[in-house]
Order: C-alpha cells, then structure tokens, then sequence
C-alpha cells in the first residue's frame, strides 16, 4: 500500500520533468561540460521535493514515461468491480507479460501461478498485482547490490558487455557515484578499438576528476588494464575501473582477450578483477541471455548494470538472468546526466515492471 | 527451447505420424510452438498476434492438416508469410541526379549510427561516391572524434562545429558546405535519443524540416527486444521514415524485432550491418532474415561466407582435385587450416540448415585441439604419404605418431577417416548447393559426420564400445550402399 500513499509525490513529478526538459533544452545551446551541472540542480529538485527518496523517484519517473509509452498495465485488465479469471483474462495477462522482455520462460510462469490461484474466480486487482510484483521480487532477490570492495587497496572492476549497450557511459556515472561516495578512483580506457572511445572516457575522466590510464589506438588492452591497476596501486586508489572494446558473445577470440585482460590483472592484484560488471541494454530482448551466458563464461561476471532503463523499455529480461546464471542486478542506468545512475532494488524494480503511474 | 523451429515442430507432430490424421487441435499446438518460437525471437506481441491470425488461417486448412508432413508445410507456410511481411527489397540509395542527396540517420543510443555512417560511406566510396559526413551528435562525449575518426579512415570529409551546440545549425551549414564543395551524398550522424524523449524527438523534427533530407533512415539494433514497436513507431510518426538499417546482426542474434519494426512503419529494410569493418554492411535479403528468425540457418550466407575463405582459382583447384580423386592427405591438410580458425567452424555450423548443434562442437577447445593433432601429424608424414597413406605400415605409423606427439591410433584413424571420406567428396565434387545438402545430409545419417570434433580421429572412443565383426560387416555394406548411390546420383 505504500506504493499507492507516494502516488501524490508521483502527480508533482511530471512538472520536475518538464522543468527539467526544458532546462536540457537550454543546455543544448550551451557547452557541453555544463550539461552534467544542469542536471545536477535538477536532481537536487527533486531530492528536495521527496525527502530520501532522490533515488526512489528519480527510478519512478524514469519507469513513469514507460509505462506512459507502453500502456502496460495489468490493472486495466480490470473492472472495478473485478474480473473474471478466464483464458481469455490469462491470454491478455501473458501479453503484458511479454511485453516486459522477460521471455516466454518465466512470462508462462507467472501465468500458470495466476491460473492455479485464480482461475475461475472474480479478482481483485490488489490481490493479483501483489502476487505478481512478490513473485517477480522474490525472483530478483539479492543480498547486496553494492561494489564488492577487497579487502586491501585497490578494489579492480572490469567493464564488459557487447557494442553500443553503454559501457563508456557507465563508467562515467558510476565513477561519478563510487567518487562521490568518497573514493580514490583511477579509469582505465581498455576499448583501444572503437573510434574516440579513449577520448569519451576521458571527457568523463574529466567531469568526474579522476586519473585516467590510456592506451594508443589500437593498443593491447590488456597492457592498458595492467598500467591502470598499475597506476592504482602506485597513487594508493581505492578502486580501479577498467573499460573494454564491446564485443558480441559469438567471437571466441575477443572473448578470449577479455580472459588474457583477467589474468594479466590478476598479475598485479592477487584476487583481482574484484568485480566484473557486464552492462546490458536494457532495451534488449532475449539476446541478452545469450550475452549473459557468453560473458559470464569468458570473463566470469559479478553483476549487471542495466543501461538505458529510462527509455521505454522495462528490462525484464534480467528475469530469466537472474534464474540461469545468478547473476545480480547492481547499478540500473536512468539517461545521460552523470547522476543518471541507482543502485538496484528489486522490490522497486518489481513494483516498477507491472505497475501503474 | 527448441533448436529450431522445425525440430521443434516435429517432435510436436511426432505422436501423430503414422497413426491418423492430425487433428485441429494437434495444429493449434503446433501454431503455439511457432508462436513461442517467435516471441523467443524477440518479435513484438502484438505483431506475433497479427501474423499468427494470418498462418494460422493457413494452417488450418484441408491440405495441411491432410498432409503427410505437417511440420514441414507449416513451416513453410511460416517461412512464406515471414518473407512476404519482410520484403520487398529495396536497398537502392535513391540518390539524386543532380545536388547533393540527404541522408539522415536516427535512432536510440548505442544502434550504430555512427559506424553506420563509415559503413554507408564504404559503400558509396565502392560506387565511386564520394560522401561528405555532417557530425550533429553533439550529446556524447567525443561523438564527433568518432566521426573524424571514421572520415580519416575512409577518407571522406567529416564537417562538424565543435562550438556550436545547435544540431540544426551543424546540419544546415554542414549540406551548404557539401553543395559549395559539390558533394553527391550528406549524410548526418544526429545523436542517440530515446523515442519518448519528445524535446529531443521535437530537435529531430527540427532538423527535418530545416535541412529537409532527402532519406531518413532508422537505425535499430539487432538485438532490440519487445521495445522495438515503440519506437520505431515513434520515430517513424516524427520524421516519416524512408528505411531501417539493423544493425549487430553478426552475433547470435536472431533480430526479431526487424518484424516488429517492419510492421509497425512499413517502410522497407535497406541493409544489416554483419561486423564492426567498415565492408561489413550487406543488402537486406527477406529469405535469410527469415531463416535467422526461425533459426533455420542461412545456407546463402553460408555459400557467401565459404567464398570469402577460399578465394575461387583455390576452390576450382580443389573440386578438380576431388572429382578425379587426387585428393591427398595434403590437400585435406590444407583445408582444415582453412577452417581450423577461431571461430569460423562454428559460425559456419549455424549458418548450415540443419547443422545447428554441431556449432557449440565446433566451437569448442576440443575441436580445436582435434583439428591440430589431425594437422600435426599429416605434418609428420612424408609427401609421397601423403599422397598414397596406404604405404603406412606399422613402422611409419609409429614415426608419424611420434614426430606429431600423438598417440598411434590417431594416425591410423586419420587415414581409415580419409579413404573413407576420399570417395564421398569425389561424389560431392561439381555438384549444386541442392545435391551437396542431400549428401551432407546422407553423411550425417550414415554416421561418418556424426562426430563433427572428429575426435574420432584422436583415440577410439572411450566408451569401450567396440564394434563386433557383424557391425563392422554392416557398416561396410552401408558405405558401399552409399557409394553406389553417389555414383547413380553423377550419371
């Protein structure tokens, strides 16, 4: 029921997000450094509005325009005065199912627990909902979502994931977090292939303020990886984090570099890389498993960062992720802004996929 | 979930044959494997519900259900209506004759816009073109490095305004430097943005109606999941879309939201971007896109990429040799190390009908291993061996065993694998694509293929399973059988 008593907070949310579009919009014609301390004064807004919940909302508001674009709700297959539990009621559930990218697997699940319990019954759109939101809170339950820090200096976290799913962009933001949080950090621009890509992180490198280890194009990355630990150890860093080249799971031999990367880092630091966070494409569809098993394998993943959860797209997909390979959900990323990032909840999570505005 | 949609079909149907007449029932069942099967794909649910109305109003009718093998006519039905909704092709640039044609591409961040724009520049460059790139993502870092990036390395001018921060004034004066300069094609990079942002939907809409290209093309990512219909919906009601670019789609993708993203603009698909090269961008092709969806290989695409590996004068030498039968153990040699690459087996696998779960066997260390021992000790044998292994005797055997640091029974097995092979590829040698299916498939049932790692040629098999003299007896007479056939099959 809470969920319901923060509806108010919800209903002042689009004005802040109008507020802040069009100071984007100001922004935009504007240098483009400047553009993280805009977003900076909006986030304090809305940390003003709604006490403590900074990240409660600002996960809300992002999930907010999904829903708006998707129409997924399960609360419109009601009526008021309840439904009936039928075929066609399990039909329609299913498609709003699907629509969360979660996949047929855990989509029939849930289904099939709604039939057992409900079938031939006329619901409550209450009861249904909480069956639906626990399941699926149960199904992402983690212990902890935060950094897994080692115990001696410097803490190494490897980057990986396939082109275009927001590694560089991360980094950026979760750098930005850990460093806010207090800590030393040191980059390292591993992705010595695509164009620029150095460059990116080092425009980030420097919003944040942090030491950076670069490479030549087209450098070894696992030497970039080594002088980066390198670096960490030597200005006494407390976390290292070292980007890489997308790739798609399908190509052994870049897969394998993301090994030779491990070992070669392992070399410096004993237990390192402490955390190997695989970032996802929250718009993406069942590849995403493959992309899970094939990283998980070649470069022994610790967590998830879901990228790009601001848009449309629900990432349910991290459902059947998290079934197969235990893999958790650590950061969930909310746009471009530096502060765009949260750490992950899965009840809000949960409560996010199925729920209404 | 099922390898693919067929085999997954016919294990649905495989109650059924030979006792009685499918029912419409046993047909709803199957629609449902083929519904699944595409949600698994990543087709949007809406979409999958609006082609499903369609097969199964298909599939429900008389000659279907009547016929002897249902899988195979729904998959076909299945096949049918997915090239029909993918085509009609048409992957022309639809330059202008005269001034310079605009092309704009958009989509989310993280599609590929930016290496879309090397992969289209390639192309034109190919036809003699020379484009002009017009760098208007000013929201990420360094984006407009990439673009330079790419222009240095194709050789084409890049414009960009590293100080102006309006993409509409990049773009305009971007098209009137390449009309002063005379260029034939623009085209602009604009930045990654979400299909519900609407100020940043409303910049590209600005950009349209005051720069006015010529082509809008949509980038999605081949990976893109049921999100797809959003926003290509979105974007296509912005900007009225001219075509789709998917890219990514050198991964194990199976791209279904290609469906998605052609049901809900219907605007036709231009090109699939394959890699992360520049050449890697092919014309878009509604048969193999429909394989992929269904997961039914690619046998085209699979032709294609065997080409690219063997450049034609080596494959005619090659056939010539393997028609006569003056296939030695040195050719042999040389093409495993053509395929014996990282990788490549097992992309080659997949692309295969029907050969889809010898991919992970091919791809695994094992068999790469297994493809080394097999060089290493065609390495440890003289050339005249090589030419004629039946001169190995016990004594040479032990010498090639020990010069390739493998155990004597690989040798032998080599040797028994390649006369039995010898005859095969005489037979499969100036042969069509459809023949060569037929006896790729007849190999696979006789056995000979069924250990595609040919670890057969390691060791025997460790399952202590030896053949006793009937068995062995048995198989001979199969692979006489089947050489017999070979020789009907050439006259």
């Amino acid at each position: 029921m809470a969920f319901w008593r923060s509806k108010k907070k919800n209903d002042s949310a689009p004005d802040d997000s109008s507020d802040s579009e069009g100071s984007r919009d100001v922004a935009a014609s504007e240098p483009a450094d400047e553009t993280p301390q805009v977003s900076k004064e909006v986030d304090g807004a809305a940390e003003s509005q709604s006490p403590g919940g900074g990240l409660f909302s600002k996960m809300r508001q992002s999930l907010q325009k999904t829903r708006r674009a998707l129409n997924t709700d399960i609360r419109d297959l009601f009526k008021s005065e309840g439904r009936l539990v039928d075929e066609d009621f399990l039909g329609e559930l299913f498609a709003r199912l699907i629509r969360t990218d979660m996949g047929t697997g855990p989509a029939e699940t849930i289904r099939d627990d709604v039939a057992k319990r409900f079938r031939g019954r006329v619901v409550h759109l209450e009861e249904i909902l909480e069956t639906i939101t626990q399941q699926t809170q149960l199904m992402l339950q983690q212990e902890s979502a935060e950094i897994q820090m080692s115990e001696s200096k410097p803490t190494v976290i490897l980057v990986v994931g396939v082109n275009g799913s927001g590694k560089t962009t991360s980094i950026g933001k979760l750098a930005n977090h850990l460093s806010k949080a207090g800590h030393k950090i040191v980059l390292g621009a591993g992705d010595t292939f695509r164009a620029a890509a150095v460059e990116q992180l080092t425009i980030w490198a420097g919003r944040i303020g942090c030491d950076i280890v670069t490479g030549k194009h087209e450098a070894d990355p696992a030497s970039v990886a080594f002088q980066t630990v390198d670096k960490a150890v030597e200005i006494g860093a407390d976390i290292a984090i070292i980007d890489t080249a997308g790739r798609l799971q399908t190509q052994t031999n870049l897969m394998q570099e993301l090994d030779k990367i491990r070992r070669v880092i392992s070399k410096k630091v004993d237990d390192a890389p402490h955390e190997v966070l695989l970032v996802l494409d929250a718009t993406a569809g069942q590849n995403a498993i493959s992309q899970a098993r094939g990283f998980s394998e070649a470069a022994g993943c610790t967590g998830i960062v879901l990228a790009k959860l601001d848009g449309s797209a629900k990432g349910g997909v991290v459902l059947p992720i998290r079934e197969q390979f235990q893999l958790p959900v650590k950061f969930v990323g909310l746009g471009e802004g530096i502060d765009d990032i949260a750490q992950f909840d899965p009840a809000m999570f949960a409560k996010a996929l199925f729920a209404q505005s | 979930m099922f390898e693919n949609l067929s085999e997954g079909l016919q294990s649905a149907f495989k109650s059924l044959s030979g006792k009685g007449k499918l029912t419409e029932g046993n047909m709803r069942d199957g629609l449902e494997i083929v519904q699944k099967s595409l949600l698994e794909a990543d087709v949007s649910y809406p979409v999958v519900q609006d082609f499903m109305a369609h097969v199964s109003e298909k599939a429900l009718g008389k000659r279907v259900l009547l016929s002897l093998r249902p899988h195979e006519e729904l998959v076909q039905i299945v096949n049918d209506e997915l090239i029909n909704i993918l085509g009609p092709v048409d992957s022309s640039l639809h330059l202008k004759s005269e001034g310079p044609t605009i092309i704009m591409l958009c989509g989310l961040q993280g599609s590929g816009k930016t290496t879309t724009c090397g992969k289209l520049s390639q192309l034109l460059k190919e036809e003699g073109i020379k484009p002009m790139l017009v760098a208007a993502d000013l929201q990420r870092p360094a984006a407009i490095e990439q673009l330079h990036v790419i222009g240095k390395q194709l050789d084409v001018p890049v414009y960009s305004e590293p100080d102006n921060k309006n993409p509409v004034k990049v773009c305009q004066n971007g098209v009137a430097k390449a009309k002063a300069e005379g260029a034939r094609v623009v085209i602009l990079d604009t930045a990654g943005r979400l299909a519900i942002d609407e100020e940043l939907m409303a910049e590209l809409q600005k950009i349209d109606k005051k720069v006015g290209p010529d082509q809008v093309y949509l980038v999605v990512d081949g990976m893109t999941g049921q999100d797809a219909v959003n926003s290509a919906g979105a974007f296509n009601e912005s900007l009225e879309l001219n075509g789709v670019i998917m890219t990514k789609l050198d991964g194990d993708a199976r791209g279904g939201a290609l469906l998605s993203v052609k049901h809900v603009t219907g605007v036709p698909i231009k090109f699939i971007g394959t890699g992360e090269h520049f050449d890697a961008l092919e014309p878009f092709r509604p048969e193999g896109m429909a394989s992929r969806i269904l997961q039914m290989g690619d046998i085209v695409q699979a032709a294609r990429e065997a080409h690219r590996i063997v450049d034609e004068a080596e494959r005619e030498e090659l056939e010539a040799k393997m028609a006569s039968g003056d296939f030695t153990l040195d050719d042999f040699k040389k093409m495993m190390e053509k395929v014996a690459k990282p990788g490549l087996m097992g992309k080659m696998m997949g692309l295969m009908p029907g050969m889809g779960q010898f991919k992970d066997a091919m791809e695994s260390e094992e068999a790469a291993g297994g493809i080394r021992q097999t060089i290493g000790a065609i390495n440890s044998m003289t050339m005249a061996e090589r030419k004629n292994p039946k001169v190995i005797d016990a004594q040479r055997r032990t010498r090639i065993a020990q010069g390739a640091g493998v155990q004597t029974p690989v040798v032998s097995q080599l040797i028994k694998q390649f006369e039995v092979m010898k005859p095969l590829m005489a037979g499969m040698a100036g042969k069509g694509v459809g023949d060569r299916m037929a006896m790729m498939k007849q190999l696979q049932g006789s056995g000979v293929m069924n250990d595609p790692t040919m670890s057969g040629l390691k060791t025997k098999q460790s399952t202590g399973k030896r053949l006793s003299k009937k068995e062995r007896e048995k198989m001979k007479r199969q692979r006489e059988k089947m050489k017999r056939q070979l020789k009907r099959n050439k006259k």
